[in-house]
């Protein structure tokens, strides 16, 4: 087999050759070593590439190549959280899921780019520079997990690992027409992902189809003592052939809105009538308190931001200033004005202010008590149906500057994945189509810890369809080479 | 007779005496090298958690139940942030919206003084200041180490009811074994706040005070303090509410920071620590495990080993009296004797060698050994006192050491016979005298018998032996 072909397959594919030894690990490895080298330049997906990593474990997904988001700790290998201040920090410890997958035989190949602290829907707010969309490199990734995505798009690994806060795994995944799940909050081990929102972080894997995600989701789900969050968690990889035939699937109205642009909803419906054709029985029903996600979001996932960002003082770690004539409070205010990029700084401020004595019970408590409602109002309709579908953004990629100059707006751009992370569901987002020639995504939600079926609901569905293996053309990222 | 009142309420750290810190694996002992009991959580790396260490829930679960508090039946950890160098997180985790423990009380004499609440908490590392290179060094082994903060409500008035207060609740917490309780290492710190007011008007503006490392201490602190206030107020002068140092070589106090630059904290429930319950069968396994606490032995050792309320108070004073004292009777069968000797040679060498009473170790065995050698006149009681010293120097074996420095008591009736009928014959004077009605002669004959043998009869068979002689 010739190694420009092996960058074309699944992880699930190649994990099939592997396990047969019709190829070797280092052969693997190889070839998307070389395909990292050739795309680097063009997606800017890696902020550091880890070359000759070989730990020959032969566990359930020996010798399978990945990359990992660069919040996610490494021992030995520097995570930098795409922030000027942790631009030379360098872990003592794996985190649990970077433990798991080297158990099970996979290779880390680098870490990915991404929005600084994984604050941004772009990854443009890289300290390292904007991840591009390989399908158009004028074009974002979307973020924040935009490196994964662009990685697994561009064939530079078979598949990757993402942090999904309030849509940082599935909307990229949709902006680079690849597959990537957010699972349960609970589901996969905290432990050593750099917290951004510790109540809604999940660590999920993007690839090209969702047997793959499954596989790798398989290797990092379980609990950890380590994380008093996690729980006990199985997954199972899709099945041949498996059907979803007489599974109940929701359309809530509120997704399908003005806010919406026409090719996505096109493009969801395409999905959803694909869905019925496998048997599916699909309603509309009522998500009111859908509209009220966004504005609990950002007051949730500022506050506990701005309280787990605090400890970056440039003290004991990371890039300080080295002025004597500065009195503590001066070195610390230094070190973070000009450590962190704009984007953290604002939600730092506003998480901060919503914290603040007297504002506390306004804002974050009131978003706690729109968080319980929410879950109430998934739970009432998953009292019966098995999926909910709605869009994953609301349009294709952005150009790239073109979100920076109005955060706002970038914000509401989140709307259909927020209320997942606050309901702590399982959700993945599956390519469902082009719009003028940018890739779509579905997303297929799930009630919690039923990460296994909507894995199995999108394999039916791909198992149908072929907009997953739809790629890039190949001219797209060597334009700038 | 003066004019005002004095107001104290105590805020208290405890240091819990688990293991392990409060939520890391990381040991919890005091000292060593800095920096070397820590690990990636207690360390606050990007991307550590905590986890609850349940043995100090439960530590602090039996503290909560010995003051006699209401338990919260779910409870949640809250943060609270500042900045220092000492905090790795820039949070403590903390408890503010449901402390575990709340509306207790400790009865002191002649009053109640009420718990507000006991809260956990995790402790800060320490700064150490290097003086030649003008550097501060932060030493993180004890940051992560489990504590309680028990509050008190405003409810003492003299430095006596807040030494009381602070004496009752070490007592309980050492009777408990949740902490070492020990003032001078920090694993309890005592801040008090105080205010002074005219009688019968509102409470004044108060004062936080901190540093403060002994009994003693408070007791000068709370006087030094409110005669500070009175003569602010005496003078037309306003107290401003803050935070102060208390000095112990210089006797005073001084101001660290005004409460208008105090923090504000910006308070949230920790989203890494779920809310967790507290059940009934952990509550009743609890109050089933209980220790005795010293409330309870103050009724029972009268009662049950007919000793003093004196005797009883003293020894209820520290958990290691009482083990010594409840262990040693158990053996010797003679309570009163064991006190006696708890009370009048163990505590005065002590005293005399400035060793703190807390901090005792002594075999209850090999003590109680001492006492029934002299009860039974194997030795006579200067040379159980001479064993004892020795027993608390080293580890001796008790009826070896007697013999290798000859010190049994030479009470077989054949030796002491022929002592005293050699003694009687060579001072046919003093026999004489005794006869004719002199009893001053008999001490000094005692005395030659005595010596004769060696110092170590046994002073009642030889008394008498000496009497039926002489008769």
């Amino acid at each position: 087999m010739n190694k420009a072909s092996l960058t074309e397959l699944t992880a699930f594919e190649l994990h099939g050759l592997l396990k047969n030894g019709d190829i070797s690990a280092d052969e693997v490895s190889a070839a998307f070593l070389s395909e990292i080298k050739n795309k680097q330049t063009a997606t800017n997906a890696f902020i550091t590439v880890c070359e000759g990593a070989a730990d020959a474990v032969n566990g359930t997904l020996a010798g399978l190549p990945y990359a990992a988001k660069d919040n996610i700790s490494t021992k030995g290998i520097r995570t930098t959280c795409a922030s000027r201040i942790l631009s030379d920090y360098v872990p003592v410890y794996d985190a649990t899921v970077i433990e798991n997958l080297r158990g099970s035989g996979a290779r880390l190949l680098g870490k990915l780019n991404m929005d600084e602290f994984a604050m941004g829907s772009t990854s443009e707010t890289s300290y390292f520079g904007a991840v591009r969309n390989p399908w158009d490199v004028g074009r974002s990734a979307g973020g924040s997990s935009g490196g994964a995505a662009a990685a697994v798009a561009a064939g530079m690994v078979p598949f990757a690992l993402g942090s999904d806060t309030g849509g940082s795994i599935r909307q990229p995944s949709s902006f680079c027409g690849v597959t990537g799940i957010k699972p349960t909050y609970g589901a996969v081990s905290r432990y050593g992902l750099i917290a951004y929102g510790s109540s809604l972080d999940q660590i999920g894997p993007v690839a090209r189809d969702a047997r793959s995600c499954a596989l790798a989701l398989s290797a990092m789900a379980g609990e950890d003592l380590r994380d008093g969050t996690s729980e006990k968690c199985e997954i199972t990889v899709p099945a041949e052939g498996v059907s979803i035939k007489g599974k109940r699937i929701a359309l809530p109205k509120e997704a399908f809105a003005d806010a919406l642009s026409a090719g996505v909803r096109e493009c969801v419906l395409g999905a959803v009538k694909t869905l019925e054709g496998l048997g599916a029985v699909v309603e509309w029903v009522r998500l009111p308190m859908l509209e009220y996600a966004v504005a609990a979001y950002y007051i949730i996932a500022s506050a506990e931001a701005a309280s787990n960002l605090s400890r970056y003082d440039g003290i004991r770690y990371g890039v300080s200033v080295l002025d004597k004539s500065l009195n503590l409070d001066e070195v610390i205010v230094r070190n973070r004005s000009e450590g962190f990029g704009r984007e953290v700084k604002r939600r730092l401020m506003l998480g901060n202010f919503a914290l603040s004595a007297g504002y506390y019970d306004a804002y974050y408590n009131k978003a706690l008590r729109v968080k319980a409602l929410l879950a109430q109002d998934f739970a009432r309709v998953f009292a019966d149906f098995d999926f909910i579908i709605m869009p994953t953004a609301p349009g294709a990629a952005p150009k790239l500057g073109e979100s920076l100059d109005d955060p706002l707006a970038m914000y509401l751009s989140d709307a259909y994945t927020v209320p997942i992370n606050l309901a702590g569901l399982p959700a993945l987002s599956m390519p469902c189509g082009l719009m003028d020639g940018m890739p779509v995504g579905a997303q297929l939600i799930g009630k919690r810890f039923a990460d296994s079926d909507i894995l199995a609901a999108a394999a039916a569905y791909q198992d149908a369809t072929d907009f997953h293996m739809k790629k890039p053309s190949a001219g797209a990222t060597e334009v700038n080479v | 007779m003066s004019l005002y009142e004095t107001v104290v309420g105590l805020e208290i750290h405890v240091e819990l005496a688990t293991e392990s810190k409060v939520f890391c694996g990381c040991s919890t002992k005091f000292g060593g090298e800095p920096n070397t009991k820590v690990c990636p959580v207690c360390m606050g790396l990007p991307g550590s958690l905590p986890r609850l260490n349940e043995k100090a829930v439960e530590y602090a679960l039996r503290a909560g139940l010995a003051l006699n508090c209401e338990i919260t039946r779910n409870a949640k950890f809250d943060r609270k942030h500042y900045f220092y160098p000492d905090l790795p997180k820039a949070y403590q985790i903390s408890q503010l919206y449901l402390p575990l423990c709340v509306n207790g009380y400790v009865d002191i004499t002649g009053k109640r003084v009420n718990i507000r609440e006991i809260h956990m908490e995790e402790d800060a590392g320490k700064l150490v200041h290097d003086l030649w290179t003008d550097e501060t060094l932060v030493d993180f082994n004890r940051c992560g180490v489990p504590l309680i903060e028990i509050v008190t409500q405003p409810d003492m008035r003299t430095a006596d009811e807040v030494v009381e207060t602070v004496r009752a609740i070490r007592a309980a917490l050492a009777a408990l074994g949740v902490s070492d309780v020990k003032m001078q290492e920090g694993s309890m710190r005592v801040d008090v706040n105080l205010s002074v007011r005219e009688f019968g008007h509102e409470f004044g503006t108060r004062t936080e005070m901190k540093n403060i490392n002994s009994l003693k201490s408070i007791a000068r602190a709370v006087a030094g303090e409110s005669k500070r206030q009175i003569e602010l107020i005496e003078t037309g002068k306003k107290i401003t509410q803050e935070t102060r140092r208390w000095d112990d070589n210089k006797d005073t106090s001084y101001a660290m920071r005004v409460k208008e630059d105090a923090h504000d904290y910006r308070y949230m429930p920790d989203p890494d620590l779920s809310p967790f319950l507290i059940t009934e069968e952990q509550l009743t396994h609890i109050r089933r495990t209980q220790p005795e606490l010293p409330e309870a032995k103050r009724l029972r050792y009268p009662k049950e080993y007919g000793l003093s309320a004196y005797d009883t108070d003293i020894l209820i004073s520290e958990r290691t009296l009482c083990v010594l004292f409840e262990g040693a009777a158990e053996i010797t069968r003679k309570p009163k004797d064991t006190a006696n000797w708890i009370i009048g040679e163990v505590l005065s060498i002590l005293k005399e060698r400035g060793e703190p009473a807390d901090e005792l170790s002594l075999d209850k065995d090999k003590f109680a050994r001492i006492i029934t050698l002299v009860a039974d006149g194997a030795i006579n009681r200067a040379a159980g006192r001479r064993v004892l010293r020795a027993l608390l120097d080293s580890d001796i074996d008790v009826d070896a050491y007697v013999k290798q420095n000859g010190l049994e008591a030479i009470g077989g009736a054949s030796v002491v016979d022929d002592a005293v009928k050699k003694v009687v014959a060579a001072n046919a004077d003093s026999v004489a005298k005794f006869r004719s009605g002199s009893e001053k002669v008999f001490g000094f004959l005692m005395g030659q018998v005595m010596k004769e043998l060696k110092g170590k009869g046994d002073p009642a068979a030889l008394k008498k032996a000496l009497e039926e002689a002489l008769l």
